[in-house]
């Protein structure tokens, strides 16, 4: 066997050992080379992570780029990575928004900025370790570790009510994983000793034990999703932490739940899924519904838009248990455009918070006056965000709803309501932060957006252009791996 | 000549992309140059395909694949034919003549660079609708002609009317679109294909499948398909109960009024279902909903229109009940004739709301009619350009919209779908009503004693050429498009294109009675609507311009109907109590009773008190004294023992 090179490996350490490179330039006097170092850092993990997708064969529905070391032998756990077409996507997106958060942060962060480019640094290592991993141990570490930067990062640079906030992500989040550990001891052991997950795909299980873990992944995933009526911690996480923190946070963190389902949750419990599913529609239904509606009472923007990524998750659990093929690429088309949707929401939002302190929509208003150039880009992820076609926020949802009709017209139907309810809240909030006369002498100090904020936008308005006019690109990579999992899916293992 | 076909959509982009990024700087000057340049080859290049269509050269095929997924594969593409080709040169020749008026109108505005861009973008999007192949990018389209028009009602955004206008428009659009989406996912499910062609060929077979959508009923899925679709159509083409965001839209400029809101883009509904002619023909279900609907809204936004007072409402009540007329040509199976009433109506509305622009800029802005009067001495031009409009459209015969209308008038009348009775007493009366209210505008503006404050009198004045322009050119058609009612309705233009079964053929009967268009002008001169359009004029004349008093009297005498026209049916202040507020207040309750209270509060923060409550209990038994926890081993080992013993 010829030696290849560990891309993937690359992919997971690089950003990481940036990270520990930019927590060594210390306090803030060396600042600047911390930023600095912290960018070359971010783009060079997305450059490596570029032949993930060129050099990756759509035609297989196999794990690729795999790379695999003992890691303790007693406990055959194995540092095992791999990806396919449902993690290439969700790795390649994760390289994409550190840049942009790094440059999101450049003359915001003024303390600690070493720290704060580090921990963004190093999240983006250890998620593309979840998405990579293969061993169950090797998931579990990078899940859990996932974790404390985001904990770091709203406990330290966020609002006043940082401490609340923070605490109740890390417990949310610690609590749903916990039982996911139980899973994977009981899988080890049925498994006669492995901790390889693809392993736990081929056990055949009895359904009482597949409803249990079923129900022991759902707890972590759910949370992470976020799916209701788990999702309370959310709001409070993106209100209270900085911009960069609520971009990882929607843009980032959520997909690890949603990537979660389609790892663990189908192939190793198909026919607990499907027992369960009508549940699962249920919860993902009431999230469309009931939070579009909470979504559309908000004061505070942040909440809204946190509402709102609530709603719009609730989409990619809808689409994988329909247990179609269209379904579960919409919901992974989902996953990606709401990275770069509700990614672009939380900067702009950003954008006013750094200018005004202040994320009360009443607040504002007629910042169009002053901030023009802005106002457009606003106004196209709004749209994007309320599902206009032509942006990606409309093919993840479209495929979702073509797909629900044929297990139920009802499932559709309300579905299909947000296209009612996310024009309402997301237009609603336009208009009153950004139409209008202006609303106050704080409005009328207001300056158009630098050439950074300016870069970050364009770049992002592209991507949610580029995907929502020509998706075919994203979506030809998902088709092998998506049928081998239905395959997969549809097979009982009792 | 396929990339003639990319060149009618794509000019007009590009030239809404240089306008809109660039603006600053490249001027005023280049933007409106460059826009409307990029209009006019993409009209030039619609007559081009028109006449090769007419040589019978349709095309229909795909541009690129947007998606592939499971099974089917969603594409982009064209389908030219009859229907399209007449749809493109209706929108490109309306879309130059208003990109040139612009000029005039917005001559002072801010935004200029922006408004031209903004109506770039849309004829590009319109046409990505008419030249659409399949139901994927009919929707992109539609929701595309819905986002410029949410940005140019909203134009001027400092407005707190335009904002909630624009903002309304779109949100109402959404609950048709809603139901369009629906509609499209069944044509997905039932057909496999998102195709036209493909779902065409296939629909006969449909015919008798049916689905439960409430457990225990039975549908037909053309039917539950077709009305569906229509709910889409009731949004974008504002039909009565989704109607209301139209009159609201006045908000925006003059020339978008006359673009979007009249000519071109609230007919996309009238076209989309006469594009579907092969599925609604199935579903008599289905037609009768549009008959119905199409003849509530004939009447009924008709008789608002009587009591308007702003200039620009009257013509947007108009248009309402117009595209009232076209919906129930559509129920009545009279594809042809409603896509004839879309083009003849497209050309005297646009110029009737031009009219009423050139009126505008006139009056410094003013747009009550109560304060004008007598405007035929300053304005010769528009008055004359509008005179003849409203002979258009009050059904005159020999002006384009005595054709079109009365050939649905009549085709009605020969349907035979059930609720017809009903729809044929609307666009009947509403003839008479029709008269009333266009001629009640032309006296109350144009005749009569001048009602001005003086300093708007000293500046009255006729608008400069780049806005009478424009009204001219679209004067013709307005009195000459309707004498090609006999290819286009009774001949076999459309014959490749809209299908009709046998029993609904009512213009076919109608063609056999067809004997040339002075020979229809003349009978008409012995049929009731005609009799009705001359009551009605005659009506206008005497309350408005002869005893101007009475208007007042029946004002005073019939209060309560007047108020009730006045507030129009009292819809808004319905929807606005029922679900603006009805939304808030149950997202309220869900957020404070459902997130705080239970969530929050009882199962989280409980939680957390809970673990708190346990600790500060179990934390009592750790009190630090040796003899404490001796006595507790022991008491241990005493019950330990005990167990084993037994």
């Amino acid at each position: 066997m010829s030696f290849e090179f560990p891309i993937l490996s690359l992919v997971i350490w690089l950003p990481i050992v940036f990270g520990i490179a930019v927590l060594a330039t210390g306090n803030d006097r060396n600042a600047n080379s911390a930023r600095v170092i912290s960018l070359i850092g971010a783009i060079l993990g997305f450059i490596a992570a570029i032949p993930l997708y060129s050099n990756f064969n759509s035609a297989s529905g196999t794990m690729q780029f795999v790379e695999h070391l003992v890691w303790f032998e007693r406990f055959n756990v194995n540092y095992h990575v791999g990806i396919d077409g449902i993690s290439m996507p969700l790795i390649l997106l994760n390289c994409f928004i550190t840049p942009l958060v790094i440059v999101a942060g450049w003359e915001v962060i003024k303390d600690r900025v070493s720290q704060y480019m580090g921990a963004f640094l190093l999240m983006s290592g250890i998620v593309n370790g979840v998405f990579a991993s293969l061993d169950a141990i090797l998931f579990y570490v990078f899940w859990e570790a996932s974790l404390i930067p985001m904990f770091l990062i709203i406990g330290i640079w966020g609002g006043p009510n940082r401490v609340y906030a923070a605490i109740k992500f890390f417990l949310y989040t610690l609590l749903g994983s916990l039982l996911m550990l139980i899973a994977f001891i009981y899988l080890y052991q049925t498994s006669g000793g492995s901790f390889s997950i693809q392993d736990y795909h081929q056990l055949a299980i009895p359904l009482t034990p597949q409803i249990l873990i079923f129900v022991a992944f759902l707890l972590a995933f759910a949370v992470k999703v976020p799916m209701w009526p788990v999702h309370t911690w959310l709001p409070d996480a993106h209100v209270e932490a900085p911009t960069g923190g609520s971009v990882v946070l929607a843009a980032i963190l959520l997909k690890l739940g949603g990537y979660g389902f389609l790892r663990f949750s189908l192939p190793i419990a198909p026919d607990a899924s499907h027992y369960l599913a009508d549940m699962m529609i249920a919860l993902s239904l009431i999230a469309v519904v009931y939070i579009s509606l909470i979504a559309l009472i908000q004061a505070d923007m942040k909440k809204l838009i946190a509402y709102s990524s609530v709603a719009h998750m609730g989409f990619v659990t809808l689409g994988f248990f329909l247990f179609n093929a269209i379904g579960i690429e919409g919901a992974m088309v989902q996953m990606i455009s709401h990275g770069f949707i509700s990614g672009a929401m939380f900067l702009c939002v950003g954008v006013l918070y750094d200018r005004l302190h202040s994320r009360q929509i009443a607040d504002y208003g007629g910042v169009v006056n002053k901030m023009p150039i802005f106002a457009a880009f606003f106004m196209l992820f709004a749209m994007a965000n309320a599902g206009l076609p032509g942006t990606s926020g409309f093919v993840g949802e479209f495929m979702v709803i073509m797909a629900s009709i044929k297990t139920n017209f009802w499932y559709a139907f309300l579905a299909a309501t947000t296209l009612i309810f996310g024009a309402s809240y997301t237009l609603w909030m336009y208009k009153r932060v950004i139409f209008g006369a202006v609303a106050s002498p704080a409005v009328q100090q207001l300056n158009d957006i630098s050439k950074r904020e300016f870069a970050i936008l364009a770049i992002l308005a592209i991507a949610v252009l580029w995907m929502g006019l020509y998706p075919y690109p994203v979506t030809e990579v998902m088709h092998a791996t998506i049928d081998h999992l239905l395959v997969h899916v549809s097979n009982s293992k009792l | 000549m396929q990339k003639l076909y990319l060149l009618v959509p794509l000019a007009p982009l590009l030239g809404a992309l240089l306008a809109g990024l660039f603006g600053r700087y490249i001027g005023r000057n280049w933007s409106h140059r460059i826009t409307i340049s990029l209009v006019f080859a993409s009209f030039l290049a619609s007559i081009v395909i028109f006449f090769d269509v007419l040589d019978g050269n349709t095309f229909n095929g795909s541009v690129y694949t947007w998606l592939i997924s499971g099974d089917t594969r969603f594409e982009v593409g064209f389908l030219i034919d009859q229907l399209s080709a007449t749809m493109m040169i209706v929108v490109s020749f309306v879309s130059l003549m208003v990109h040139i008026y612009t000029i005039g109108y917005m001559h002072d505005d801010a935004g200029y660079q922006r408004f031209f861009s903004y109506i770039s973008l849309f004829t590009f999007s319109m046409m990505m609708l008419v030249m659409s192949n399949n139901f994927l990018q009919l929707f992109f389209g539609w929701e595309a002609v819905g986002l410029v028009s949410y940005l140019l009602i909203g134009f001027w955004y400092t407005r707190p009317t335009a904002i909630y206008a624009n903002m309304k428009a779109f949100l109402v659009n959404r609950v048709g679109d809603f139901g369009f989406l629906l509609g499209i996912a069944m044509v997905l499910m039932y057909f496999g294909s998102l195709d036209y062609a493909t779902v065409f060929l296939q629909a006969p077979e449909k015919v008798d499948e049916t689905i439960a959508i409430i457990p225990g009923t039975s549908w037909l899925i053309i039917t539950v398909i077709c009305i569906l679709l229509f709910v889409g159509a009731m949004g974008k083409s504002a039909q009565f109960p989704l109607h209301v965001w139209l009159p609201d839209s006045m908000e925006g400029p003059t020339p978008i009024s006359a673009l979007i809101h009249a000519a071109t883009m609230v007919t996309a509904g009238i076209f989309m279902v006469a594009r579907m002619s092969p599925l609604f023909e199935l579903s008599e279900t289905a037609l009768s909903v549009i008959l119905v609907i199409g003849g509530i809204t004939t009447l009924f936004m008709a008789l608002v229109a009587v009591v308007q007072n702003d200039i620009k409402r009257v013509v947007a009540y108009s248009t309402l009940s117009q595209l009232g007329y076209m919906t129930v040509a559509l129920g009545a199976s009279a594809y042809s004739a409603a896509i004839f009433h879309l083009m003849t109506h497209a050309f005297f509305k646009a110029v009737l709301f031009l009219g009423a622009g050139s009126v505008i800029i006139a009056m410094h802005h003013e747009q009550d009619m109560q304060k004008m009067g007598g405007l035929r001495r300053y304005m010769p031009i528009t008055y004359a350009t509008m005179f003849i409009a409203a002979l258009a459209s009050a059904g005159v015969p020999g002006f384009s919209g005595f054709f079109s209308k009365d050939a649905i008038i009549e085709a009605v009348h020969y349907a035979n779908v059930p609720g017809v009775g009903f729809a044929y007493f609307c666009v009947l009366f509403t003839v008479f009503v029709t008269a009333l209210y266009t001629f009640r505008l032309i006296f109350m503006t144009f005749h009569g004693a001048t009602r001005m404050d003086e300093h708007t009198k000293g500046h009255l004045h006729e608008s400069p050429w780049v806005v009478t322009l424009p009204l001219v050119i679209l004067a013709i058609p307005t009195v000459a498009a309707g004498w090609f009612i006999g290819p286009i309705v009774f001949g076999d233009y459309f014959n490749q294109v809209i299908q009709v079964l046998p029993q609904h053929n009512a213009i076919e009967r109608l063609g056999a009675e067809f004997t040339g268009v002075g020979g229809m002008m003349i009978h008409a001169l012995s049929t009731l609507p005609f009799w009705l359009s001359v009551a009605g004029i005659f009506t206008a004349w005497y309350l408005y311009n002869v005893r101007t008093d009475i208007p007042e009297k029946i004002r005073l005498r019939f209060g309560f109907l007047y108020n009730l026209l006045d507030r129009k049916y009292y819809i808004d202040e319905l929807y606005s109590w029922l679900f603006a507020k009805g939304a808030r207040t149950l997202g309220t309750a869900l957020w404070k009773f459902g997130d705080i209270k239970i969530i929050d509060g009882f199962f989280v923060n409980g939680t957390a008190r809970a673990v708190a409550f346990s600790a500060s209990l179990v934390r009592r038994y750790q009190t630090g004294y040796i003899y404490h926890y001796a006595f507790t081993m022991i008491v241990g080992i005493f019950i330990i023992l005990t167990l084993w013993l037994y």
